[in-house]
């Protein structure tokens, strides 16, 4: 099943001084190999390999050594797997304008294209909500399946939805084993190699943002986008969670997020909230902003304003 | 005297380009969108007399319908008569293509203060560097600057259902 | 040593206790293997292309496989109506029996596991969740408790009833002070089991359905009709096939104390739905695809109606004392709370729960044959695991099967 280089069943490091932790590890491997034969494509490195805060930076050097050459195996083309971390009295913030949304999607392919969202099954982490004007914003007379001709339909508006990166965030809240957590720069990122797929994440999230990869993720070899971020667009496997990360792989090298430079009527803005002088700082400061289910405390760092 | 006030008097002694009382601020634009093959318009006006009647054109620039206050201005309140490369401000002040930002900003002076600072329109490039703004040009008609309407891209395939007829059908 | 060599002589008796029986026995494990051959296959088929073979998608993330583990906790919880009269009171009948309200648990506890694996996108990482080994979130999530409590839980009756029977199996007297500590630890460790795994649901704000406090008191409530139910019926067919001895003195005070867990369920019920169509919020929408579906889909709608009306049938035949004592009737009022129950916490609780999703959306899920078959498959592991056990302890608790009998009655 598994194209991998042959190797002995355990790691070098297992044994020289086995730490109690690794030791039943490799008890329990007996049993996960099982399993693992059964779902395609699995390594024994991959069975054994620790959640991302309990690796060295070495051992995460080789964690993306072998994510490259997996990648370079499924995808015959090289994809450089990035862990740029984040920026120091940095944090993310994004504002999206409700008076300006045309409900055009442009947004939504931009970030499959950048992220590397499976097309089949088909994940959008964007999901763009048409509402009728005069009932305001209200998710139970929302349509994400509107199909005109032109937008903005007469008498709707447009809200995208997308992962809203609280403050205190539900998602990481219920994780049973810590594959998700939040980053000091605020975006909150899924260990793809640590989930398990339990999807209480997804029970917990009142945004809709998280999304499940039902079967094995299909990327035609010639979209995928090369440069990516080991917490972040990296092609992801089968069985496991994912979200949007504010685009981790761009906005940690200064770049704007792929949906930002997307949009065609300038209805989404970027910037770190801890700068006076960013925009999103002067739409929380001169405009009229609404918080999606504010009630819920969640604290998103994701505003909706009224910039007309 | 403050150092506010000595940027003032700095800034009204620059003249034209630093009518919105500020000093002269850089945005980095791409070229304006004119039509292709249309500029220099001094090509073809220079050889002109100037009509400054308000009129129907019927020979040249038919094609424009105004549809921005039209009942209110007609070309030469924002094309300079004397130099059609240029525009001009109410106060008689020429600016170049790519600053019109500064004439759309005399009447619709709160898009220009957000768009200043990116709020309005679109900024691409660098959330903490270098940033490219867009003119109001290049998203507004300026002779009809309502947006126009688009096509969306499709929509998600509903859950359950294969993204391509025929294929991957679960049920 | 001695210790040793007894367990091994238990082992190889109960192995060979295990494989006798009449013909009726065997083609009830038969049944049991091709259901647990036909749940393989359908897993097998779940592992090799993942969850996409169920009808599970974005918008309702969890199913059929919840909803049996929720509904399955609750049978695990449902020991403890055993245990309490039987320990606190000293109450003689049902003390006899206890041991096998716990073997029940044990095997819901194998089914509530079962069901969580099959439920997970990656079973190859099941080590993650361990502690110690993995890494588990304790004690911010409710699933790393969820998986604390029942794997202590499930020790905890696992060693009782192995202590018991390998004391009567070697006959020797129990010791109660060993005994009675754990019995009685199983009783608040029973309620916290069904607590935590209503406060799995009951914390999560995003889902008004779910974020109530009468969850974990209705989990209860609901758990206590429907553990007895199956327990009551069990012991009478215990009764006939069996030499065991069970009083109808003990049947019957089951089947009053359930009359009130009935009660006070219904009570709950009603609350619930008072404030829900009283107060008429926006999070009505919830209940209202239970009971009468949304945009002309029904699919809850006939069994949500079953369930009330199933519960308050059964309600009434416990209640009243002629139908509660007469077999027929005890056994109909058996089967529909069951039912009830069985509607009411499994898809009645997971399918409205999340419909129409966060964001409004509505998906109408149904299980799919692949998730039905890998459910079965599990059920038939949880009813195997508890036919296994009771071919080995009714012998022990008879005194047939013992050190110096061995088998010698089968």
């Amino acid at each position: 099943m598994s194209d991998a280089p042959r190797r002995p069943p355990f790691p070098e490091e297992c044994g020289g001084s086995p730490s109690r932790r690794r030791f039943l590890a490799g008890a329990a491997a007996a049993v996960g190999a099982a399993i693992l034969t059964a779902c395609k494509g699995g390594s024994i490195e991959e069975f054994l390999q620790r959640q991302f805060h309990q690796l060295s930076p070495a051992e995460v050097e080789v964690l993306i050594a072998r994510l490259e050459r997996e990648h370079m195996e499924k995808f015959g083309s090289s994809v450089r797997v990035g862990n740029e971390p984040p920026i120091p009295g940095i944090e993310f913030g994004y504002a999206l304008d409700l008076s300006r949304c045309i409900g055009c999607r442009r947004c939504v392919y931009a970030c499959v294209r950048e992220n590397n969202q499976s097309r089949d099954p088909q994940i959008h982490w964007i999901r763009v909500l048409e509402m009728e004007k005069e009932r305001g914003v209200n998710i139970h007379h929302a349509d994400p399946y509107y199909d005109h001709d032109l937008v903005p339909a007469e008498g709707h508006f447009y809200m995208p939805v997308q992962c809203h990166q609280c403050k205190n965030p539900p998602c990481v809240k219920v994780c049973p084993v810590r594959a998700t957590w939040q980053e000091p720069d605020g975006i909150t990122v899924v260990d793809y190699n640590w989930c398990i797929g339990c999807r209480y994440c997804m029970a917990a999230c009142p945004y809709g943002a998280r999304h499940f990869n039902w079967g094995e993720p299909t990327l035609p070899a010639g979209e995928l986008n090369p440069e990516t971020h080991l917490l972040g667009n990296r092609p992801r496997p089968k069985g496991v969670v994912e979200k949007c990360t504010f685009c981790i792989q761009r906005v940690r090298k200064g770049l704007y997020p792929a949906c930002v430079e997307a949009c065609p009527t300038g209805t989404r803005k970027f910037g770190n909230l801890l700068d006076p002088e960013s925009e999103v700082r002067y739409v929380l400061e001169h405009k009229r902003v609404y918080i999606f289910k504010e009630d819920l405390n969640t604290q998103p760092r994701f505003f909706y304003y009224y910039g007309a | 005297m403050t150092a506010g006030a000595v940027l003032l008097l700095a800034a009204l002694a620059l003249g034209p380009a630093t009518v919105a009382g500020a000093p002269k601020e850089d945005f980095r634009v791409p070229p304006p969108p004119l039509t292709e093959g249309i500029f220099p318009c001094s090509e073809c006006h220079a050889s002109m007399e100037v009509d400054r009647r308000r009129r129907d054109l019927t020979d040249m620039h038919d094609d424009i319908v105004l549809k921005h206050d039209e009942e209110h201005r007609w070309c030469l309140d924002c094309h300079a008569p004397d130099d059609r490369d240029r525009l001009r401000l109410a106060g008689g002040q020429l600016i170049g293509f790519s600053e019109s930002y500064l004439l759309c900003g005399q009447c619709h002076g709160d898009k220009l203060r957000d768009w200043k600072v990116g709020v309005h329109g679109k900024r691409t490039g660098s959330w903490n560097g270098p940033k490219q703004y867009l003119l109001c040009a290049h998203c507004h008609d300026p002779h009809a600057p309502r947006f126009k309407p688009m096509k969306p891209e499709p929509p998600p395939v509903r859950p359950g259902q294969a993204v391509r007829p025929g294929e991957a059908d679960h049920e | 040593m001695e210790t040793l060599s007894d367990l091994r002589r238990f082992a190889l008796d109960s192995v060979r206790l295990i494989l006798t029986g009449n013909r009726l026995y065997y083609a009830w494990v038969g049944f049991l293997l091709l259901l647990l051959a036909l749940g393989a296959a359908a897993y097998t088929a779940q592992l090799r292309e993942g969850l996409i073979v169920t009808n599970m998608r974005d918008p309702v993330s969890w199913g059929f496989y919840i909803g049996n583990f929720t509904f399955l906790v609750g049978i695990a919880a449902a020991a403890i109506m055993l245990v309490i009269p039987a320990y606190i009171y000293h109450w003689k009948p049902i003390k006899e029996i206890t041991i096998l309200g716990e073997m029940l648990a044990i095997s819901a506890l194998i089914m509530c596991l079962g069901f969580v694996l099959v439920d997970l996108g990656r079973p190859d990482r099941f080590w993650h969740i361990i502690p110690f080994v993995g890494l588990l979130n304790f004690p911010q999530s409710l699933l790393a408790w969820d998986t604390l409590v029942l794997n202590a839980y499930l020790l905890l009756n696992w060693s009782v009833v192995t202590y018991l029977l390998y004391c009567a199996y070697t006959e020797k007297a129990y010791a109660r002070r060993i005994v009675e500590p754990l019995v009685l630890l199983s009783i608040p460790m029973a309620v916290s089991i069904h607590t935590v795994t209503a406060f799995l649901y009951n914390g999560l704000a995003a889902r008004p359905f779910w974020n109530s406090s009468i969850l974990a008191p209705k989990f209860l409530a609901s758990a206590f009709c429907s553990g007895p139910a199956i327990l009551l019926i069990l012991l009478q067919i215990l009764r006939r096939t069996t030499p065991l001895e069970i009083k109808d003195e003990a049947l019957h005070k089951i089947a009053e104390l359930m009359a009130y867990t009935m009660g006070f369920n219904l009570f709950l019920t009603g609350a619930e739905v008072f404030k829900e169509f009283y107060s008429g919020t926006e999070h009505l929408i919830f209940t209202r695809y239970l009971y009468f579906g949304l945009e002309g889909h029904r699919t809850l709608v006939p069994f949500a109606w079953a369930s009330i009306l199933c519960g308050l049938a059964a309600f009434t035949l416990f209640l009243i004392p002629r139908t509660r004592k007469n077999w027929i009737t005890l056994n109909l009022g058996c089967v529909l709370i069951y039912a009830s129950v069985y509607i009411e916490k499994g898809m009645g609780l997971i399918i409205p729960g999340l419909t129409p999703d966060t964001l409004g959306e509505l998906y109408f899920y149904r299980p799919s044959w692949t998730e039905i078959f890998v459910a079965s498959g599990v059920f038939a592991i949880g009813f195997l695991a508890f036919t296994l056990m009771l071919k080995v302890a009714i012998p022990i608790i008879l005194g047939e099967f013992t050190q110096k009998k061995g088998m010698a009655r089968t």
